[in-house]
């Protein structure tokens, strides 16, 4: 998806913005420094699981840390941004001021800007294509922090509008799923009038967003207003609903619904099937953090209950190791650490979790690999046995490839492991229909531009097609969907 | 939707609840299981569809009371409804005609076995049922059973119902008098192993229904992993039921007790709390 650069520069030579830019010169705004996000300390945040981390930019902040963009000619991170949020005219409309009109902006084409800019991977996306860290030594403007802190005013406002939507059709379609995808589908869908139903299994609806991604990161009541915004534009919801078996596509189709989303995400999780893995004490990071986000089992209310470990060990190095060790840690872990077989470079994880774990005294345990498992005679698991490794040749993934070190292997004391080596696509959705085509992975196969499957009236985006990779590129996945389905089902009833 | 429509107990701590939820009816299969949820800060547990109308819209449950989410649904009246009910979920049993089947129950294991022995006989096989409790109580379904087998053998534990002894007594009983072709086994996880251990001796193929501890019950969390033929599978989406001497029991075992402390806990703080 990119922005017609024409379209671009019109909107650069708008008045304001030439105004806007005269005012500070180019030298002024790059003495400025880089804004500091205000951050819970971590002594305090370590005790709650409950209270977000970043605070979020102050006003002045915001408008200072806005001042620093250049407004470049050629706005390189637009490039950089999968879904080409028009980046220079929300921080300018920052600087200018006008907050709601920023927010705006990136509602064009990003329909949750307050959970992109919480844990989108900026410093690999729209901020390593800034002109700071392209073209000086500088670091990037802060444009995630500037999107959340524009997201967050307009929520805070009270004066959030609902985007218009076009008179409904009548055409009945259906979101299987209810992660980012499957939200950003919706809402383009109900704005272009068709009557959207978005089922989902759980009982609760935002996929990762509630279940996976810790109140720390991501607190509910962000995703529930753009869920509330959803519903107010129209969007019905069914939850308790898996579609495949609660009622079959045929019956659905039956019900009147002309199109399908698929984004039923990559729930499945993995071990590493070696000795002992199956010892009480050692789950999937997925249990884990269901137990905890979805369930709510750290609050003394609620029925579910979750082991709680003076050791633990996290495998892995992505974002769901860096939220199940921090989660550990919140639920009163004297020693977390994480257990990686790379190094910290090749470490999946955004940055800024990877920061605020170590601050939180998370031990990075790098270049280490899990053996097996013991476990004391009731068969909890109480230890480890691991080996160090030394990094080989690149693999196919660009990254060097662990090999273990001969005679380097150690023990280590733990009474709660979470494995968090990945997950694989839900089976669920292609073992109902066999004539979609999947990969040998169990990823669905789409037209790239188009998301649309092997069954004409299916289209698919996120993870299930994806494999596994962030909210932003499910919910382009889903806006691409939107319109193309839109194109599909109007072309089909033209005929 | 989810409305209780009609509430019986079989003895005090084992009570049938037919349920409202026309999808569901519809869709089961024999075999399959739903996810319920009571109340906001309710867990996420499962019971087997024991049986369904679709004509009516409804699916039967048979619970026994263990602990906190037990208790709170039998707690529900006639005219209540259940927060969250998903489902259908588990793969359905495999049902052909293979001659004779012998299915053997535990405790409240009989009701997931109902509708198992209900369509083994309606495609043609003699069936034969052992029902098994600690005493004569704890028995339940025992004409629905007899409706659907050909022969029923009751045995307590006790002696106050039917014969005395375990249920792997009377299974040997029918093993060593007739053809088994298939066995299937549903109940607490103890009897479970002990069955399978017999039809293996007799070399009889043996499913198995394991009640494994579950969360989502949807493939996404790893909860329910048993041990199967040396793999690691997943009871809600590979199961519930499994060839039974490819099963670890034991491991099965070890990881029912996982919860153990915290369940406990949650119980004794629930029962203050009435
Ligand atoms: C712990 C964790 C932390 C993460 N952190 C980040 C991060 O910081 N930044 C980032 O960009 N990305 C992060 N990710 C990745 C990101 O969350 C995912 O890429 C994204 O959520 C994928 O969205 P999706 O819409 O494809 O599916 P999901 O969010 O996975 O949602 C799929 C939903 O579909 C439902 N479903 C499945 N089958 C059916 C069916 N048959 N019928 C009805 N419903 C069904 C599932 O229950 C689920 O709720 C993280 C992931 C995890 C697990
Ligand atoms: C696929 C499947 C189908 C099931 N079908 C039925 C059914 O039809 N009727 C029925 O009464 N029960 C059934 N169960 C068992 C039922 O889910 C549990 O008894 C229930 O979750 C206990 O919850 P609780 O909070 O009341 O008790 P808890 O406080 O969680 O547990 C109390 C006691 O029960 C034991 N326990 C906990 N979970 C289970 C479990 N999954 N299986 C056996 N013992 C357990 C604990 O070890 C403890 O001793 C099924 C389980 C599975 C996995
Ligand atoms: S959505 Fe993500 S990549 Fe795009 S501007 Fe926002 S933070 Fe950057
Ligand atoms: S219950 Fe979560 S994967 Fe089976």
């Amino acid at each position: 998806m990119s922005l017609n650069p024409e379209y671009l520069k019109e909107e650069r030579n708008q008045m304001w913005r030439a105004e806007l830019r005269s005012k500070t010169k180019n030298k002024e705004r790059m003495l400025i420094q880089r804004v500091k996000m205000p951050e819970l300390a971590p002594a305090v945040r370590v005790k709650h699981q409950d209270r977000e981390v970043n605070m979020g930019l102050e006003l002045n902040q915001a408008l200072t840390e806005a001042a620093r963009c250049m407004d470049c000619v050629n706005p390189t991170c637009i490039e950089g941004c999968p879904v080409s949020i028009n980046i220079p005219k929300f921080i300018k409309y920052i600087e200018q001021g006008e907050i709601l009109l920023a927010a705006a902006t990136l509602k064009e084409t990003n329909a949750l800007p307050a959970v992109c800019g919480r844990v989108c991977p900026q410093e690999k996306q729209c901020e390593s294509r800034c002109f700071y860290v392209e073209k000086t030594d500088k670091p990037a403007v802060a444009i995630g922090h500037l999107e959340r802190f524009a997201a967050d005013f307009e929520r805070n406002s009270g004066s959030s509008n609902i985007p218009d939507t076009a008179k409904p059709n009548g055409i009945k379609v259906a979101a299987v799923g209810s992660g980012p995808a499957s939200l950003s589908f919706a809402g383009d869908m109900v704005k272009y009038g068709y009557d959207v139903t978005v089922f989902e299994a759980l009982h609760e609806i935002g996929g990762v967003l509630k279940y996976g991604i810790p109140e720390f990161r991501l607190p509910n009541s962000v995703v529930d207003f753009e869920l509330e915004n959803l519903r107010k534009m129209g969007v019905k919801f069914e939850t308790n609903y898996i579609v495949g078996r609660t009622s079959s596509f045929d019956d659905l189709r039956e019900e009147g619904y002309q199109g399908f989303f698929i984004a039923s995400g990559a729930g499945l999780p993995r071990f590493m099937e070696i000795p002992g893995e199956n010892y009480n004490g050692i789950l999937s990071s997925n249990e884990y953090l269901t137990r905890v986000n979805l369930m709510g089992a750290a609050m003394d209310d609620k029925d579910t209950p979750v082991l709680k470990g003076k050791n633990v060990a996290v495998i892995g190095g992505g974002n769901t190791a860096m939220d199940s060790v921090r989660t550990a840690l919140r639920l009163g872990a004297q020693r977390a650490m994480i257990i990686y077989r790379r190094s910290e470079a090749e470490m999946p994880a955004r940055v800024e979790e990877v920061k605020h774990a170590k601050e939180e005294g998370v031990e990075f345990m790098t270049l280490c690999n899990p053996l097996e498992y013991f476990a004391d005679e009731k068969g909890r698991v109480s230890g480890m046995r691991l080996n160090r490794m030394g990094l080989g040749e690149p693999d196919s993934s660009g990254r060097r490839r662990p090999m273990p070190i001969e005679g380097s292997e150690f023990e280590l004391d733990v009474d709660l492991v979470v494995v968090a080596v990945g997950v694989s696509p839900n089976p669920l959705v292609p073992s109902c229909l066999p004539d979609l085509k999947v990969t040998k992975w169990g990823t669905i196969v789409v037209d790239e531009e188009k998301m649309q499957s092997s069954i004409s009236e299916m289209f698919a985006g996120g993870d299930i097609v994806r494999g596994g990779a962030t909210v932003i590129l499910a919910m382009g996945d889903g806006r691409r969907a939107a319109e193309n389905m839109d194109h599909y089902l109007k072309n089909k009833s033209n005929q | 939707m989810n409305k209780i429509i009609e509430k019986t107990y079989f003895s005090d701590k084992v009570v049938q609840l037919v349920v409202e939820n026309p999808m569901i009816a519809k869709s089961r299969k024999p075999g399959n299981f739903v996810i319920l949820r009571i109340g906001e800060d309710g867990e996420r547990f499962p019971l087997t569809i024991s049986d369904a109308d679709p004509v009516r819209g409804t699916i039967t449950l048979v619970v026994q009371i263990m602990g906190v989410s037990s208790s709170k649904l039998v707690a529900l009246e006639v005219g209540d409804s259940i927060t969250d009910l998903v489902g259908p979920l588990g793969k359905p049993t495999h049902i052909e005609n293979i001659g004779t089947v012998l299915a053997a129950g535990g405790g409240v294991g009989v009701a997931p076995l109902l509708p198992i022995v209900e369509a083994f006989k309606k495609a043609g096989n003699r069936v034969v049922t052992v029902i098994a409790a600690r005493n004569k109580d704890l028995i339940i379904l025992e004409d629905e059973i007899r409706k659907w087998s050909d022969e029923v053998i009751v045995m307590t534990d006790d002696g106050s119902h039917g014969r005395q002894g375990l249920v792997t007594v009377g299974m040997e009983e029918i093993i060593q008098r007739e053809k088994v072709d298939e066995c299937i086994v549903i109940g607490p996880a103890i009897m479970m192993k002990f069955a399978s251990l017999l039809t293996k001796k007799y070399s009889i193929p043996t499913q198995a229904s394991l009640n494994s501890i579950m969360v989502d019950g949807t493939g996404m969390c790893g909860a329910c992993r048993v041990t199967v033929g040396g793999k690691t599978r997943f009871t809600c989406v590979d199961g519930p039921e499994f060839d039974a001497h490819q099963v670890d029991f034991d491991e099965m075992l070890m990881r029912l007790g996982g919860y153990k402390a915290e369940e406990l806990r949650a119980t004794e703080i629930y029962s203050q709390k009435l």
